[in-house]
């Protein structure tokens, strides 16, 4: 089993309510707290899930992309090895990749090792913090079944995010990862990430372009 | 003692619970779902089952939990100390006996003397049909709420054209659509449910056209984007028309059935019945019939001709489309694409594509319903063709007439009200425009009285305005020869007039939630110079009394003699209202409550509660009974005991109504009503019959059911306006020939004459017709984040990290030609004055446009920030440049608003940038000292409910603040 969270970038409009709602939850959930440092004067917070927004293109081809990024809980994450005390690991029955704060020794070799950039140090606690697909949430069996998946796909407001099984051909995000075209980031690194993106899919214009050249010589 | 405000009370629930209520973030009123656990606010999510965000939660919602723990929070009253200047600091604690005394003092006397001389207003209100009835019986004509501001020309554009309007009033069809077109809205009006509805267009493969300067949010999932030069919408809008009807694709039978396209429209130039309605004897406006005899609009049952002309009684008429069609033919392609900078070819093309969709692709669906003519349908036939638009069009001079374009091409696809097209939302459709009226008689503001009627309305004739010849009755001037359709009042005049004395000074101005003295206003350095403005003679503030009320330390607050500090909306109970700005759904009517979930801190007061005790020790007529005594303890009483009239059976919410809780949107008031809600999710909704949800305008049996609810006055069809005879009687006004109120002064004539245009049209914003305007090529437009949408989010400790500076954006190409580079400083000057700010390169901006986000600066010290935060040092707020009158000539002062509507012409601003040596934040104002130095040196914020989590550190607990003073009486 591997758990997974897709993103339809066909849908994502950078709004940062996963940013937020990973935020909201875990900084009171079993990995929490996610600190902020100068909270209310020059601030500088830990965050698990950051949304980039990148533009391409030429003007008026520009092209506007927002992703979010958080950890990919990868196949082959580099992350664990590298740790020196086996506190960055990676379960065997799910493929979450977990952090165990009381063994971590805060050396942060894990950061320098994950491709992605998706680590946070906390210097109070002296640890590395970082995503963990929710997993006191989708673990918790008192739960209500729509509240056991991670705080970021719940509250997305385009559901432009899907969580499940990857390794389960019949799951929802196998198939979207097949049919839709699904892509890793940064696949030639070799880590192997569990989470993918689904990409743009435009609409074309329903109106014929030599239709459109007779009028626009003919009447406009 | 006296505020009897009911709150959580700790000791009698527990300390770990579930409750409902509604998000007040942004004005979108989420349904959210909200974790208490030792009494502080865990986790915050979306109602699934409510109809605005179905079950999601955007960043803002979810960050609530930091907008409850803000160190800006106020927690007691403050009054000025009389030797210390306004707006200087100065501010004391007081206690809620003295500071209730003292305004109602203040209040009993304007209202003994001329109740005008109060001035209340309100900026992002979610109680505004609770503080309209306020000020309607405390008797003053000056109250609105921000819509000036905001969108008053998309509400007003709307109403006049088909009784329904964009977001709250009506909603593009995304489930059914094919091809939606987004014009001038980039990442807000909406939120949550305009994300959803793009995701489901999206699911389907529905095609998604975004028309803005910039591409941003929403805009980046465009399939195409289409950059335009702000302020042309209207021209582009006209021009695809031009096109829709040289192809012939417009459809005929819908605007003869619905729209008064076929009305007779007497052309008489030069005469007092010039561009009115032909009518029969009993006023029934008159169509020819397909024998080319007139007949009865009505009688004709869609029958009648949209072309052609004849002679009636002597007098030249035709048909109100035939007109349009006139106006039509010099809107080419051509025309629209020198004044847009959008392709000819681009016009041309989008324009076949949305009747692609609405003819070649109809949506039927399986419902069968009857029209007002009585004819019967099996299915329900849709335009699969959607627009939603907001601000980008609506905050210009030229607004209202561009909105009015835009629905005018919506009734020419016949794509209102229909699956795929525009639905109306609950109470609406309403009569075109609505018919409720602002009190206008000259005794109508008299001492020791109610108004009687409502403050604001919907003018259907210039004897409707509020003025005295040529002088208005307003301090905003709303309801004037130079703003007659001001629907949503003028915020933005306010603090000019009455620093002016224009048309006469006032006593006291009242504010509630709205930053009037720093993003809620242009010109911002002289405005609030205005706020400490003093009589030379005298020595007494021009503006003698300014009362704040707000949960937050605004920059506003500093100017305030008076302080009221609210409750946050997780601790008060409170309602959204269908009287208000509905959160109703296209399939039916909606409508919640809050409820509070945590305690408040000791010192503050629910704002509502605040204004009834007002109500209640100045005795306002109906807020108390024959023997003066209240009514009504607090708001949670209003909300459950008020109706419209005694007897109505129609009151602030409509559900669980009457005695037994089972009435809906008519019936008893029920004591236990908010606790019904509570125990319902906090929300109400009510799904109309298939049959009753579309073509509401026309459809018989919705008609009589909505009459029967109230929601109308009788069940008569509502018909669709292409054109607009109110308008024209302005016009009429304005040329002299109305027979009733018209204008002396020429100036006010000629612009009634020139803007009052029964008809869509574009003309260029005022900004551009101004001498030198050339001079200021380039044009700034603002744009709020989706994280800080309706500006609150700066004094959140998690919505502040995701942005807290502000670049100006422009184009790569203007760059170049301007010698700038990514980074620099420049100055972007307006007519008005300049600031500073630092370059961006982007591609995603049209090369005449200059972009920033909005209301991202602060006053340093303000909104519990450390004075050096970057909101104060790296942000920059273009209110500062934005010119708030405009040289024209006529009598007084004309701001730089919309004609027709009073609208802020915001986004008309016109700028030069070059390059700075000033590189730093300018203009600056001078910083005030936080009110809380401890809470922004906080180093370290480790929020969690856990007490036991040793690597927690708290937000500022306010719960045990020191406050001076309880607002109850407990």
């Amino acid at each position: 089993m591997q758990l997974t969270i897709i993103t339809d970038l066909n849908k994502c409009v950078g709004c940062k309510s996963c940013q937020v709602s990973c935020k909201e939850h875990n900084t009171g959930g079993s990995f929490g707290p996610v600190p902020d440092q100068d909270p209310y004067a020059d601030p500088d917070g830990m965050w698990w899930n950051r949304i980039v927004g990148m533009e391409g293109g030429e003007y008026p081809e520009a092209d506007v992309l927002y992703l979010p990024k958080a950890c990919m809980h990868c196949y082959d994450a580099p992350c664990v090895p590298v740790c020196p005390t086996g506190a960055s690991f990676k379960r065997e029955d799910n493929g979450v990749v977990l952090v165990d704060y009381d063994s971590c020794i805060g050396c942060q070799l894990c950061m320098w090792a994950c491709p992605y950039g998706v680590r946070e140090f906390d210097e109070h606690q002296g640890v590395v913090k970082k995503c963990t697909l929710c997993i006191d949430r989708i673990e918790d069996e008192t739960l209500a079944p729509e509240d056991r998946q991670p705080a970021c796909v719940q509250s997305c407001p385009t559901h432009a995010r899907t969580y499940g099984d990857l390794d389960d051909p019949d799951s929802e995000v196998a198939r979207l990862v097949a049919e839709q075209r699904g892509f890793q980031l940064l696949p030639e690194l070799g880590a192997n990430p569990a989470v993918h993106y689904l990409p743009r899919r435009p609409v074309a214009s329903a109106v014929d372009d030599s239709k459109l050249d007779s009028l626009l010589t003919g009447r406009y | 003692m006296a505020i009897r405000q009911e709150t959580v009370d700790p000791t009698t629930v527990p300390s770990t619970r579930t409750v409902h209520t509604t998000c007040y973030m942004c004005a979108c009123r989420c349904g959210l779902e909200v974790r208490v656990e030792d009494n502080r606010v865990r986790f915050i999510k979306g109602i699934a089952e409510h109809p605005v965000n179905k079950g999601v939660w955007c960043a803002k919602g979810g960050a609530g939990i930091m907008t409850q723990y803000s160190p800006a929070r106020l927690t007691t009253p403050l009054m000025r100390d009389p030797d210390a200047p306004r707006g200087q600091g100065g501010l004391k604690p007081v206690d809620w006996d003295t500071a209730l005394a003292t305004l109602a003092g203040w209040l009993g006397n304007i209202r003994d003397t001329d109740p005008r001389r109060l001035a209340y207003f309100t900026g992002r209100d979610q109680m505004q049909a609770f503080n309209g009835f306020w000020a309607q019986q405390f008797g003053t004509p000056n109250w609105a709420a921000h819509g000036g501001f905001c969108s008053v020309n998309m509400a007003a554009g709307g109403m006049y054209s088909v009784g329904g309007s964009m977001w709250e009033f009506g909603w593009p069809d995304l489930d059914e659509s094919r091809w939606f077109l987004l014009a001038g809205v980039a990442e807000d009006h909406p939120s949550n449910p305009l994300k959803l509805s793009i995701a489901a267009l999206k699911d389907r493969g529905g095609r998604f056209v975004v028309l803005n300067p910039v591409k941003s949010g929403y805009g980046a999932l465009a399939d195409e984007w289409v950059p335009i030069r702000p302020g042309t919408d209207g021209a582009l809008f006209m021009a695809f028309m031009h096109v829709l009807v040289e192809e012939g694709l417009i459809d005929r039978e819908f605007l003869a059935r619905y729209t008064n396209a076929a009305h007779l429209v007497r052309v008489a130039p030069g005469s007092a019945g010039d561009g009115l309605f032909a009518r029969d004897a009993e006023g029934q406006p008159l169509v020819l019939g397909p024998d080319g005899r007139p007949r009865p609009y009505l009688e004709a049952a869609g029958q009648g001709a949209l072309e052609g002309e004849a002679v009636l009684d002597g007098q030249r008429v035709r048909p109100a489309l035939a007109l349009l069609l006139d106006r039509l033919k010099s809107a080419t392609p051509r025309w629209a694409e020198a004044l847009t900078d959008v392709p000819r070819r681009t016009i041309v093309r989008l324009a076949l594509e949305m009747a692609d969709a609405a003819f070649n692709h109809p949506v039927e669906l399986p419902i069968p319903w009857t029209d007002v003519y009585g004819q019967h349908y099996d299915t329900t036939v849709g335009r699969p063709v959607a627009f939603h638009a907001m601000r980008g069009l609506a905050a210009h001079t030229n607004g209202f007439q561009t909105i009015r374009g835009l629905f005018t091409l919506m009734m020419l696809l016949g794509a209102i009200d229909r699956p795929g097209g525009f639905l109306y939302k609950s109470p609406y459709p309403k009569p075109v425009p609505p018919p409720v009226k602002p009190a206008h008689g000259p005794h109508d503001y008299e001492p020791k009285r109610a108004a009687s009627g409502p403050i604001l309305g919907y003018p259907t004739s210039p004897d409707d305005l509020l003025v005295d010849g040529d002088r208005p009755l307003r301090i905003d001037e709303s309801y004037s020869w130079k703003y007659p359709l001001a629907a949503h009042g003028a915020i933005q005049n306010v603090i000019r007039n009455a620093h002016d004395g224009i048309p006469y000074p006032i006593d006291t101005l009242m504010v509630y939630m709205a930053n009037l003295a720093w993003n809620s206003t242009w010109n911002t350095l002289d405005t609030r110079a205005m706020l400490t403005a003093q009589d030379e003679g005298s020595g007494q503030y021009r503006i003698p009394h300014v009362v704040v009320f707000d949960a937050y330390d605004s920059e506003t607050v500093q100017f305030a003699d008076l302080v009221l500090p609210d409750t946050t909306y997780l601790e008060r109970w409170d309602a959204t209202s269908l009287l208000d700005r509905p959160i109703s759904e296209p399939d039916g009517p909606a409508d919640s409550i809050r409820q509070p979930v945590v305690p408040p801190p000791p010192g503050v007061a629910p704002t509502a509660d605040v204004l009834i005790e007002m109500a209640n020790r100045l005795r306002l007529p109906r807020f108390v009974d024959e023997d003066g005594e209240p009514l009504y303890r607090n708001y949670a009483d209003f909300v459950q005991g008020w109706e419209t009239e005694p007897g109505s059976g129609v009151g602030l919410l409509a559900g669980f109504r009457g005695a037994d809780g089972e009435g809906e949107l008519v019936g008893e008031p029920n004591p236990d009503q908010l606790q019904a809600y509570a125990t319902h999710r906090a929300f109400w909704r009510l799904h109309l019959p298939p049959g009753g949800r579309y073509f509401r305008m026309a459809n018989r049996d919705y008609l009589a059911w909505a009459a029967d609810k109230k929601f109308i006055r009788e069940p008569a069809p509502i018909v669709l306006n292409l054109y607009s005879e109110p308008l024209q009687t302005f016009r009429l006004a304005g040329q002299g020939f109305w027979p009733g109120q018209r204008p002396s002064n020429p100036h006010l004539a000629a612009r009634l004459a020139r803007y009052m245009d029964p008809l869509a049209s574009w003309y260029p914003p005022l900004e551009d017709t101004l001498p030198g305007a050339e001079a200021f090529p380039l044009r700034i437009l603002t744009q709020r984040p989706m994280t800080h949408y309706h500006s609150w989010g700066s004094m959140n400790a998690w919505l502040r990290q995701l942005l807290h500076e502000n670049p100006v954006f422009i184009n790569p190409v203007l760059a170049q030609s301007l010698s700038l580079v990514d980074g620099q400083w420049v100055w972007v000057e307006s007519r008005l004055g300049r600031m500073t700010a630092r370059v961006r390169l982007s591609e995603a901006v049209e090369p005449g446009t200059v972009w920033t986000w909005n209301a991202i600066a602060k006053g340093p010290g303000a909104w519990g920030l450390h004075p050096d935060a970057p909101e104060a040092t790296r942000a920059v707020l273009v209110n500062h440049i934005i010119p708030d009158v405009s040289p024209l000539e006529g009598p007084g002062i004309f701001f730089n608003n919309d004609p027709v509507t009073g609208q802020a012409g915001w986004y008309d601003t016109r700028v030069r940038i070059y390059p700075s040596d000033v590189h730093e934040v300018w203009p600056k104002v001078t910083a005030v000292p936080p009110r809380r130095p401890a809470a922004v040196r906080q180093p370290r914020l480790a929020y969690t409910t856990h007490p036991d989590n040793p690597h927690a550190t708290g937000a500022p607990d306010l719960l045990h603040h020191v406050g001076t003073a309880r607002p109850t009486d407990q």
